[in-house]
């Protein structure tokens, strides 16, 4: 009979609550308000400065935000492309080396689990970044092929600089080589250091990554840099605007992860996320194609459409009627953009709504008024997106401002 | 050359633009006549000294009508307003006094100066964002005419008197009381502290030829906070790229619309046939010929200067005659090489990237006033002093500056008889300099390039009379159905077919766009037109 004899080890226990990004020592001090919030496991600003402030320098300055709580894997080895491109619905084949592109990855219905950017280094070399971790998800994709897949997550950090001077800023900062990026490249720098021309607020913007231990020092050269154009770090709820009038859509808001939702009736394919552009039928098997195949066949059941609200009362979670009469759908992101000075909204509408049926919609909106509810009906017109475009998003060599 | 439309605008200031616009997208055939080679009129950007750009007139932006930002698509045709959120009033004794839109932090600033001010502060705010709330759906309507008493007079006058009811008994009388009363006897109801006062008072003075105890200015106030950027109520923002950019929108949307813009072709006289308007004169003697001509100048300007006098009731002209419209302010605009070091600024404080101002009591801004009434620029004068460039990083170089100077009192004409051309203007402008310059040691070093605006650059190059910069004072008894003359409230004129969508029409100046869009409310109705907006659309 063996006897079972635990002897001491040093396992320690997990940290508890949120625990501190590599830039945190850096950031922390700029909070006026002390408004955070959890981020994949980490504290996150939720703003540091008004909201105000924030936002508007996104859209006339530079702004610096901490992507470091990304969940970040990289896939190597002689079969990384075809395990990418049974992942995502995109073909990563026709990406080229030192490009990033933007996608969605689906389970066996044909239903999105998650959305994120694919780092395209070689044929041989990707990293994913993405906002729910995929690590078993990606294990089960890549069984019986050659490839190493690790979790970077803890390991890189992330801060994305965005806004009309942050090309300018990396200049001051001495990055030689930025000026010839066009959107969605990337470079190295340092040896150690990533610049991708990506972001999620439609402005010009760059995201940077770099080793976590070298975070500081990353941002002790980009901080002064920034000194006099107007650089200043901001928040979520900042970022959230300028997402919304970029016209991205976040997972857990705008559509439900497959792999979370506890009702089978939340999953939706890539066509009704209106992101038919990106499932690549032609290259092969891809994890929910079959699925994808008849869903394209039988033609979307909802639509995400943008939506111009009349009035200035951001139509968050509103229901949206037809004729004021029958149920349409509802509203997923909402704002008032101050860019666009339009009431704006993102809603998930049930076809024929959408697709069909555009005119005579109605936004029921709440707001409160000095400790009364309100209810407005207000007209929506189905708009155009991205709302917010801008010519220096593209334009290379970019501007200064 | 087709010289044939179906109606001209005289004047490329915001105002014109805005009613170019609406008269445009309803389908007529518009055509903008500008005297100057750049558009714009008093919002304008330009490029006096490389690589710095002034808002060489108007400086900032809060007034401008949210409706028709929204309706002419403006942010789509390149403007973009970004507010900002703080302001300070430096003192003799080398403190400081400053305003934060936040509001803890705000509370903790006035209670540096008296305690009891600090929710004296909260009172004084709901009194005016009530005043505000009253007044604001005021300004895209046009007003009734209380002696004509058509159906829509009468329907516009009891409009008035149920919004004027509801504000109930005691907030009915203190209402009357505000629109007459000083900016001075009105903040002395509410503070104690001269500096906190001296800050708020610049608002009723602005513009107007009035001093802070003269009656008339607590209104002149309430035209400054009732303004907004996104639903924030009295905030005030800068243009991106200066104040041109709100009229280089403008000239997009118009020009998307179909209209054309004449620059170089200042107008002889407005063309006038049987008490009927046919078209203008330019002064190269260009004649343009259209049923409809809208008038952007100001009112003096337009039917003093620009009407045959034969074509004119003696009554009128006088009426136009005594309409108010002083020049009281001038405008300095400076490059500097770096940021001003203000010995009362603690370092990096945020309150520098709003308005700044140096007078720091109303006994200060009433001395300033009686400078102007002996016919002196004021010895120590109000300015409304800002740095765009700690926001907006395209007006200079990285590292540089560019500082607008709003200066009050400089009245239109000198004691004497003396000309503000030569050595008075840079005198005006060195008693500027040399008032800051004890605020900011070096100040005067860091100065690349400067332009100096007195009243009469003002009228000649913007046009405006007498340089007064809201094409008329906004004082009680030219507002509403009196403004710009009685029984002229409804941009009509006493000539057929001629209208007036500027300043001195209601609402008022400010760089808002009321005026315009009003104005092409009432043409189109004239014409049976709809205009496919809301706000223009509406039956007032």
């Amino acid at each position: 009979m063996t006897v079972i004899k635990p002897t001491r080890t040093d396992a320690k226990a997990v940290a508890r609550g949120l625990i501190a990004s590599p830039f945190d020592a850096r950031l922390r001090p700029f909070s006026l308000y002390q408004d955070w919030m959890p981020w994949a496991g980490y504290v996150s600003p939720r703003r540091y400065d008004t909201v105000e402030t924030e936002y508007f320098a996104i859209r006339n300055q530079a702004t610096l935000f901490d992507v470091s709580p990304m969940h970040k894997y990289r896939i190597t080895g002689p079969d990384a492309t075809q395990v990418m491109n049974r992942l995502v619905t995109r073909d990563v084949a026709k990406m080229r080396d030192m490009r990033v592109g933007y996608s969605l990855w689906c389970d066996e219905d044909g239903h999105v689990i998650d959305d994120g950017t694919v780092f395209r280094f070689s044929p041989t070399d990707y990293r994913l970044c993405c906002q729910e971790p995929q690590y078993s998800w990606l294990h089960d994709i890549a069984w019986g092929f050659d490839v190493t897949i690790e979790d970077e997550s803890h390991g890189i950090a992330g801060v994305s600089l965005q806004g009309p001077t942050s090309f300018a800023v990396l200049e001051r900062a001495g990055f030689a080589g930025v000026e010839a990026m066009k959107p969605f490249d990337m470079m190295h720098a340092d040896g150690d250091t990533l610049i991708s021309r990506t972001g999620f607020t439609g402005d010009l913007g760059y995201e940077i990554w770099c080793p976590a231990e070298k975070a500081e020092t990353l941002f002790d050269r980009l901080w002064p840099a920034g000194s006099d154009f107007g650089l200043r770090p901001i928040g979520f709820d900042a970022l959230n605007m300028t997402r919304i009038e970029a016209g991205f859509i976040a997972p857990g808001v705008d559509f439900q992860s497959s792999h979370h939702a506890l009702r089978p009736t939340r999953g939706r394919t890539p066509f009704e996320l209106g992101f038919g552009r990106l499932v690549a039928f032609d290259k092969g098997h891809f994890n929910g194609r079959r699925a994808l195949l008849e869903a394209q066949k039988r033609g979307p059941r909802y639509v995400l459409v943008g939506l111009d609200i009349e009035g200035h009362k951001p139509a968050d979670g509103a229901f949206i009627y037809h004729r004021k009469k029958k149920e349409a759908g509802h509203v997923t992101s909402a704002l008032w953009s101050p860019t666009c000075k339009r009431n704006l909204a993102v809603a998930e509408l049930k076809v024929p709504f959408g697709t069909d049926i555009l005119s005579d919609l109605w936004a029921e909106i709440y707001h409160h008024k000095e400790g009364k509810w309100e209810r407005v009906m207000a007209r929506a017109t189905v708009a155009e997106r991205p709302f917010f475009k801008h010519a220096r998003r593209g334009a290379t060599p970019p501007g200064r401002y | 050359m087709a010289n044939r439309y179906d109606a001209i605008v005289v004047g490329a200031g915001h105002n014109g633009l805005t009613a170019a616009s609406y008269l445009a997208r309803s389908g007529l055939k518009v055509l903008v006549v500008e005297r100057n080679d750049y558009i714009g009129g008093a919002a304008v950007s330009r490029e006096l000294h490389p690589g710095w750009t002034y808002s060489n007139c108007s400086y900032v932006c809060s007034l401008l009508r949210p409706e028709v930002q929204r309706e002419l698509d403006l942010p789509r045709h390149g403007l973009q307003v970004i507010p900002y959120e703080s302001g300070a009033t430096f003192m003799r004794n080398g403190d400081y006094f400053a305003y934060y839109s936040d509001h803890d932090a705000l509370r903790r600033e006035i209670a540096r100066h008296s305690k009891k001010d600090v929710d004296a502060y909260d009172r004084y705010s709901r009194f005016v964002t009530r005043q505000c709330r009253f007044i604001k759906p005021l300004l895209m309507r046009t007003p009734p005419d209380p002696v004509r008493l058509k159906p829509r007079d009468i329907q516009e006058m009891l409009y008035l008197a149920r919004r004027f009811h509801d504000l109930g008994p005691r907030e009915m009388a203190d209402t009357l009381r505000f629109w007459t009363m000083s900016v001075g006897e009105f903040l002395d109801d509410f503070f104690e502290s001269d500096v906190i006062k001296a800050h708020i008072a610049g608002s009723g003075i602005i513009g107007t030829g009035l001093g802070v105890y003269s009656p008339g200015t607590a209104y002149v106030l309430l035209h400054h906070y009732m303004g907004e950027v996104d639903g924030s109520i009295g905030a005030w923002g800068f243009t991106r790229g200066g104040m041109g950019g709100v009229s280089a929108a403008l000239a997009s949307a118009f020009r998307e619309a179909g209209g054309e813009i004449r620059t170089g072709s200042a107008i002889e006289k407005f063309l006038v046939n049987g008490g009927r308007v046919t078209g203008v004169v330019l002064e190269n003697g260009d004649e343009i010929t259209a049923p409809t001509v809208v008038s952007n100048m100001d009112v003096r300007r337009t039917f003093l200067k620009h009407v045959d006098s034969d074509d004119l009731s003696d009554d009128f002209k006088k009426a136009v005659r005594r309409f108010k419209i002083r020049g009281s302010s001038g405008k300095i605009n400076v490059a500097l090489d770096g940021a001003p070091d203000f010995i009362a600024a603690p370092k990096n404080a945020a309150f520098l990237k709003g308005d700044l101002h140096a007078s720091d009591s109303l006994e200060e801004l009433d001395r300033a006033y009686d400078d102007w009434k002996a016919g002196r620029w004021s010895q120590e004068p109000y300015f409304d002093m800002l740095i765009p460039t700690y926001i907006d990083p395209t007006m200079a170089p990285p590292g540089k500056h560019m500082m607008t100077l709003f200066v009050q009192y400089a009245p239109y004409e000198l004691a004497g008889g003396e000309s503000w051309d030569g050595p008075n203007r840079e005198a005006f402008a060195d008693t500027v300099i040399d008032k800051i310059e004890r605020h900011a040691p070096g100040f005067r070093d860091l100065i690349v390039h400067k332009e100096v605006r007195t009243p009469w650059d003002i009228e000649r190059e913007v046009g405006l009379t007498e340089g007064n910069i809201f094409q008329g004072e906004l004082t009680f008894d030219q507002l509403l159905f009196n403004r710009p003359v009685p029984g002229y409230a409804d941009y009509r004129s006493p000539i057929k077919g001629l209208y007036v969508c500027g300043s001195s029409s209601h609402p008022g100046g400010g760089v808002m766009a009321a005026p315009g869009a009003n104005a092409a409310r009432e043409i189109l109705g004239d014409l049976g037109r709809q205009s496919g907006s809301n706000s223009v659309g509406r039956a007032a």
